[in-house]
This record gives structure tokens, C-alpha cells and sequence, in this order.
């Protein structure tokens, strides 16, 4: 990743080219060869390996301006350079070329008011023409400000047609030769590649426009991105003559996706391309068009615990074949009201361990976590996140929480950490077939770490492998109800399954409660009493 | 021994349907009886009016080796998709149960699915078939088809038909005295 960089203030119009654009003199011949390529202004800077952020600034026409201005300035000194002039050798052909490329056609041209008398671009098709100017700037805020956002910061993501890369290297194998004159030491990673050039010379007007720091990292991405059908062609060749780069892929419509390309590109001898393609590039004849401009907000994480009060309550929603079994999810109770107050688009909901339809969870509760898809505000304070529990917990007298708190995605990993290890507590209440003696229960109390063994219970099985496993039974206790129920508490290894300890799952626990007081035994209700996993912190009230 | 309170409804009560095959193959009064969790999940084990649990016998062995070829107890299976599991059909047999007076009885597996475990318990402790039938000793754990979840069980008999069936048989044999 770059750093982050700011901004140079506007440029003295009396400074000379050369500073102003930080040219030197054995740039001459690469700007000569690919102005008489046909292309554009920022793109020679490209080539040129400028990496002066304000060079972009300017309108096209200025700086077509100032490049011609400063080879004229640097004619003289030229004509001392043999190998430039030689290899150059081409201001007459440039000349032609110039005169003879159409004017950029299309309204962009018109609206943008900078597009070059030379045609479109054959680097760039266009994108650092016709797209960096205050016209496109005011278009992509305008679809920003649409998006309802609330933002300090945004960093801006560029998408390009991917034959971008066919016509760039295509551009560099036209100027090489010159370039290595320069220094023995550029190559063409020195070249400033399109998608940076666009964003020196754009990111700055949309963040005036919207009033947000433009960053290389922020939590709010603006995505803009071109296409151009008319050259989506430059890239079959590669196809061709590099098969193994392009195998398709099940979720890309198409398979010459920039990376691919670049793959190719990199495989593939100069000569081979040179056979198979023009270089420098031929001269598109419309400009590229621009996508829909997105935005996405990175996620926010919400933590907490939560009770469950009800029997008649999923933790998530219960669809059987397409139809909802039962009204009402802790998940939605909890994050329906989040979703609205931080405006997101969806939701994924995660905690530590689940209770089934029929258990409630008391004491502490159990910690969870939420993520919050693109959400369009994400900056909430102390007070606003405890008003946002409140109005979980009045909505409904089923869940309640507490310790909400805003997380980030690294710290919700602690959730689950070790949660194999944890113990839980819970409540049973147990039926026995034989009158229950105080022997019976003393029995129990008396029984310690008792190792148990469990296969995947039958009513799971259909959704999980088929597998024996350990758990432990640290401890119980009971109190007597009545001759054929008492209450059992148990503490006992995560993972642990409680109803089949109890009833046995056709012996398929073993031991289990009723084997254990040789009886047939069932359990009734199941309380969670306490989740022993200590993340989140707690909130002070 | 002292009749248990009105008791609340059982697991088998509370997520399982009773599913009925009565005479078996035409074997008379060879029943057995399917029970199929919410999840579709089926538990293959003898019906109380099967012979096996008549008359206080007593049974010498059991067997899931059903042919030369195979046996249940290789039956292996892995994953959330339970790969590798044997795939039976209605007349497929499970195993065979030898009681004391030498009468054999094979058992069927009833529907289609996937076999995702037979009982080892009651090779060691046959008795556990006699004592509990319908929980710790049942037979075989299958897994019909999710397509045909709905469909496996539509040749059977419901605990109500199958109680006719089986009061029908105590008149018939009531009169032939
Ligand atoms: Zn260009």
C-alpha cells in the first residue's frame, strides 16, 4: 500500500513546464513518441514516471499545452541528442498524426470541456481525458451524497476495462528503448500506472466536493469504473497464446479479468506480442464509459449478552422447506433495531454457542456479536449505544441485553476462542419414572468430572457427522419437587448435550441420567444459567 | 410395581412419529415399527407385538451379518452428507435375531435411506432388545432421502391402523379357540 499523501496546493502558472511538470531534458524523445502516438497528456506524464501528484491536475488542453511548450523549449538542446533525435526522429509524423486523428467524439467530450483535439487516448481509452475533471468529480459526489452517507473520510477505488493493461504494455514496448536512454534503471513498474494518475488528478475535487479527507485507507469506499466495449477485443490474443492464465472461474462472467491479464502479459515473450499486437496502440474511436459509482461502508461489530426468556423462541429464524415455523428470533429482536439506527443493509449474527427453541438463558446471559453489513452511519457514542439497548430491550419482554457495546472484527474472535473449554451452567428440570429418594440425589451430588460419552445427538444428525465425543460433567446437584421431578444443576464442558445426558438419546449417551439412577428419566425445561466466556467486558451501567 | 403419576408425553411422544409394518415379508405378526424424528432421521425397532418380545423368550444371538458378503457392523459413514453409508431399500435386511428355541427372525430395514448406524449394544446385551424395544434397543438408525422425507413412510402403518391390526389378529385368534 501507498502512504498516505496529501494534497499540493494549486501551481504558479509562471513556472516553467519542466518544474512545473518535473520533466527533464531525456524526456523529450518518450513525450515525442507517444504524443505522436496518440497519447494523451497524463498519460505521457505516466510514461515519463512523474510522480508529482499536482502534474495531474491540470486540464488536458494545459497540459498538452506545456508539453509541447517545453519540447520546443528543449528543441535545441534535442537536436544535440543524437539517439533522441534519431530514435524520435517523428515530429512531421507527429504533426500528421495530430492533425489527422478525429476530434474526441461523444458528449463527455462537450461536457467535460478538456477533451484533447488529438481523439481519444490509446493508453487510457479516455479515462484520464475525459474523467478527471471537476464535471466527473461533481457526478461522483453527487451519487455519494444519493448514498446518504454519514462519512469523515473515503478512499477512492478505481475499476479499469482490463485491456488497459494489453494497451499499457503495448505503450511501453513503443517506448522502451527511450525510457532505458532516461535511466538504465526504469522499468515499467516506474511507470505511473492509470488507476493512480486518475485518482491524483480526481480524488482531491471529490473530497472538496463532499468536504471528506481522502485517504489510501478508510472505512468508506467510493468505487467508480469504466468500461469500453470497443477494445474488450485487445485481450483475446492472450487467450490464444497463454490458454493456462484464462481458465474460467465459476463467479466471473468473464475470464480475462485484469489479473489474468496481467498474468499473461507477464509470460508471454515481447516478440510473441509484437506478432499479435499493434504497438503503439490503434486509436479508439469513441471514449470509455463510466459504471454506476458505489459505495460501501466496512462493517461495524456489535457486541453483548443476551437472556432468553421465552420457550417459544428461536435463536435465529426457524424456516422448515421455505416456511417460517415460528414467529420471532432472538437474532431479529436484537438486531432490528441496530440495522435501522446504523442504517446497514444486512446483518450477520454470531454467539457463543445457542440454546434450542425450547431453553431459556438466564444469569449473565450469552455473549454474541453482530455484524453490520454497509452500515450508512457507523459513528455512535457510549450513550447512544446504551439508548439503542434500551429500545432492544423494551421492545420485547423475550431477550433482553446487555453490554452492548460497538467491537472490532478481530476482538469478536475471543468469543469463540477456548470455547470448547468453557464451562456452562444450567437449570433442568427432570422427570424420573421411579420415586426419587434423597439417596437418589445425594447419589448425584456426590458424582465428579464424570466423563461422558455422546454420540451426535439424533436430532441433529441429519445436519452433522456422525461422531462419538468426550464431554465432561464437572458437577450436579438437585433438589427434590415431587416424587417423580426435582431440579437438577449442572455444570458442565461446552458442547456438552443436556437433554440427551438426561434421556439417554436411545442410549446413545452413555452414561446418562437414567442409567445412572436405573430408571428411565426425561427432561422437561432447560434453563442456561451462566455462559463462562468472559468477552464481552462488561458495560458499567 | 407401583403405577408412575400421569406422566407428560415421552421424547419418542414429543419428536417422533410411529410408523407400522405389520407381518413382515408375510411372516405373521413379524411387526415392526418406525420412528421417524421431525428431521426425517428413522429408528428402526421391533413393534411390542412382535414374537421376539411374546412370551417371556429369550434370545441367544444377534447378527448384522447379513450374507456372506456383508454386514451392517462395516457400516461406515462421514461427513455432514454421511458418505460411504449403505443404501437400502424397503425389503432390505438388517439383521438376524436367533432366540433360545432356536426360531430365526430377520429383521427388515422398512424404507428407503442411508444406513448411518446399526446398535452395537445389543450384541452385548440382548437383553436390552427385550427390556426397552423402543429406545435403547432398537435395531438401526436410517436416513431417507430429503426428496423423499414425506414419501418413504406411505406404505406404512399409522399407530392407530396398526393397533387395528393388531386387535383384529387377538379376535381372530380369541374365535379359532
Ligand atoms: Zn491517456
Amino acid at each position: 500500500m501507498k502512504p498516505s499523501r496529501g494534497f499540493a496546493g494549486p501551481e504558479q502558472k509562471s513556472i516553467s513546464p519542466s518544474v512545473m511538470l518535473s520533466l527533464k531534458d531525456k524526456d523529450c524523445p518518450v513525450i515525442r513518441k507517444l504524443l505522436a502516438s496518440g497519447c494523451c497528456g497524463r498519460c505521457v506524464l505516466r510514461f515519463c514516471c512523474v510522480g508529482k501528484y499536482s502534474a495531474y491536475q491540470q486540464s488536458c488542453e494545459d497540459l498538452r499545452k506545456e508539453l509541447l511548450v517545453f519540447l520546443s523549449e528543449h528543441d535545441g538542446e534535442q537536436s544535440h541528442d543524437a539517439s533522441g533525435e534519431a530514435e524520435a526522429g517523428d515530429p512531421p509524423c507527429k504533426k500528421v498524426k495530430l492533425e489527422s486523428s478525429e476530434p474526441s467524439s461523444g458528449e463527455n467530450a462537450s461536457v467535460e470541456g478538456e477533451s484533447e483535439p488529438s481523439g481519444v487516448c490509446v493508453a487510457c481509452v479516455g479515462v484520464l481525458q475525459d474523467f478527471c475533471g471537476q464535471t466527473y468529480a461533481k457526478q461522483v459526489s453527487e451519487a455519494v451524497r444519493k448514498g446518504d452517507y454519514q462519512f469523515e473520510s473515503l478512499m477512492l477505488a478505481v475499476s479499469l476495462p482490463a485491456q488497459l493493461s494489453v494497451r499499457e504494455h503495448s505503450c511501453w514496448l513503443h517506448i522502451k528503448k527511450e525510457v532505458r536512454e532516461k535511466s538504465m534503471y526504469l522499468d515499467k513498474e516506474d511507470v505511473v500506472q492509470v488507476k493512480d494518475a486518475f485518482k491524483w488528478a480526481v480524488q482531491g475535487l471529490v473530497g472538496k466536493e463532499l468536504g471528506a479527507t481522502v485517504l489510501t485507507n478508510s472505512a468508506f469506499e467510493v468505487s467508480v469504473g469504466f468500461v469500453h466495449p470497443e477494445t474488450d477485443g485487445d485481450c483475446h490474443f492472450l487467450a490464444t497464446e497463454c490458454p493456462d492464465c484464462f481458465k474460467p472461474t465459476k463467479n466471473k462472467a468473464s475470464v480475462f479479468t485484469r489479473m489474468a491479464v496481467v498474468k499473461a502479459l507477464e509470460k508471454i515473450s515481447e516478440s510473441k506480442f509484437l506478432r499479435h499486437y499493434p504497438c503503439p496502440p490503434v486509436s479508439p474511436s469513441s471514449t470509455c464509459t463510466p459504471l454506476q459509482t458505489t459505495c460501501l461502508h466496512t462493517s461495524v461489530f456489535i457486541a453483548g449478552r443476551y437472556n432468553k426468556f421465552s420457550r417459544e423462541l428461536p435463536q435465529t429464524p426457524w424456516v422448515i422447506d421455505g416456511e417460517r415455523r415460528m414467529e420471532g428470533s432472538v437474532e431479529e429482536l436484537i438486531a432490528d433495531p441496530l440495522l435501522a439506527a446504523f442504517k446497514a443493509d444486512g446483518f450477520n449474527f454470531c454467539s457463543s454457542g445457542r440454546e434450542d427453541v425450547d431453553v431459556r438463558t438466564l444469569g449473565n446471559g450469552r455473549p454474541f456479536a453482530i455484524e453490520l453489513l454497509n452500515p450508512h452511519r457507523a459513528k455512535f457514542n457510549k450513550a447512544e449505544i446504551r439508548q439503542l439497548q434500551e429500545t432492544i430491550n423494551t421492545a420485547s419482554d423475550k431477550i433482553r441485553v446487555r453490554d452492548l457495546q460497538i467491537v472490532t472484527r478481530e476482538a469478536t474472535s475471543r468469543m469463540k476462542v477456548g470455547e470448547e473449554e468453557k464451562t456452562k451452567s444450567y437449570s433442568a428440570l427432570i422427570w424420573t419414572q421411579k420415586p426419587i429418594t434423597s439417596a437418589d440425589l445425594d447419589f448425584l451430588e456426590n458424582i465428579k468430572e464424570l466423563k461422558i460419552d455422546q454420540k451426535t445427538p439424533l436430532r441433529v444428525l441429519h445436519r452433522r457427522p456422525l461422531a462419538v465425543r468426550q464431554r465432561l460433567i464437572h458437577s450436579m446437584s438437585a433438589s427434590y419437587l415431587d416424587t417423580h421431578h426435582f431440579t437438577l444443576q449442572l455444570r458442565t464442558q461446552a458442547g456438552t448435550y443436556i437433554k440427551e445426558f438426561v434421556h439417554g438419546d436411545f442410549g446413545r449417551t452413555k452414561p446418562n441420567l437414567g442409567a445412572l439412577m436405573e430408571t428411565e428419566a426425561d427432561i422437561l425445561e432447560l434453563d442456561v444459567e451462566s455462559v463462562d466466556v468472559d468477552w464481552p467486558p462488561a458495560v458499567p451501567e | 410395581m407401583e403405577e408412575t403419576r400421569e406422566r407428560a408425553p415421552s421424547v419418542i411422544d414429543r419428536y417422533y412419529t410411529r410408523w407400522y409394518k405389520t407381518d413382515m415379508k408375510g411372516r405373521s405378526c413379524e411387526d415392526h415399527c418406525i420412528l421417524q424424528h421431525s428431521n426425517r432421521i428413522c429408528i428402526i425397532t421391533l413393534a411390542e407385538s412382535h414374537p421376539i418380545l411374546q412370551q417371556g423368550r429369550k434370545i441367544k444371538s444377534i447378527d448384522y451379518r447379513i450374507s456372506d458378503g456383508c454386514s451392517r457392523l462395516n457400516n461406515k459413514v462421514s461427513g455432514k452428507s454421511k458418505r460411504g453409508g449403505q443404501f437400502l431399500t424397503e425389503f432390505a435386511p438388517l439383521c438376524r435375531i436367533t432366540c433360545t428355541d432356536d426360531t430365526e427372525y430377520t429383521i427388515f430395514s422398512c424404507i428407503r435411506g442411508r444406513l448411518l448406524e446399526v446398535n452395537e449394544d445389543i450384541l452385548k446385551h440382548p437383553d436390552l432388545l427385550l427390556e426397552k424395544p423402543s429406545t435403547d434397543g432398537y435395531i438401526a438408525v436410517i436416513l431417507p432421502k430429503l426428496e423423499e422425507s414425506k414419501t418413504v413412510t406411505k406404505d406404512l402403518l399409522t399407530r392407530e391402523q396398526y393397533e387395528d391390526v393388531v386387535s383384529k389378529r387377538s379376535t381372530q385368534v380369541q374365535e379359532s379357540l
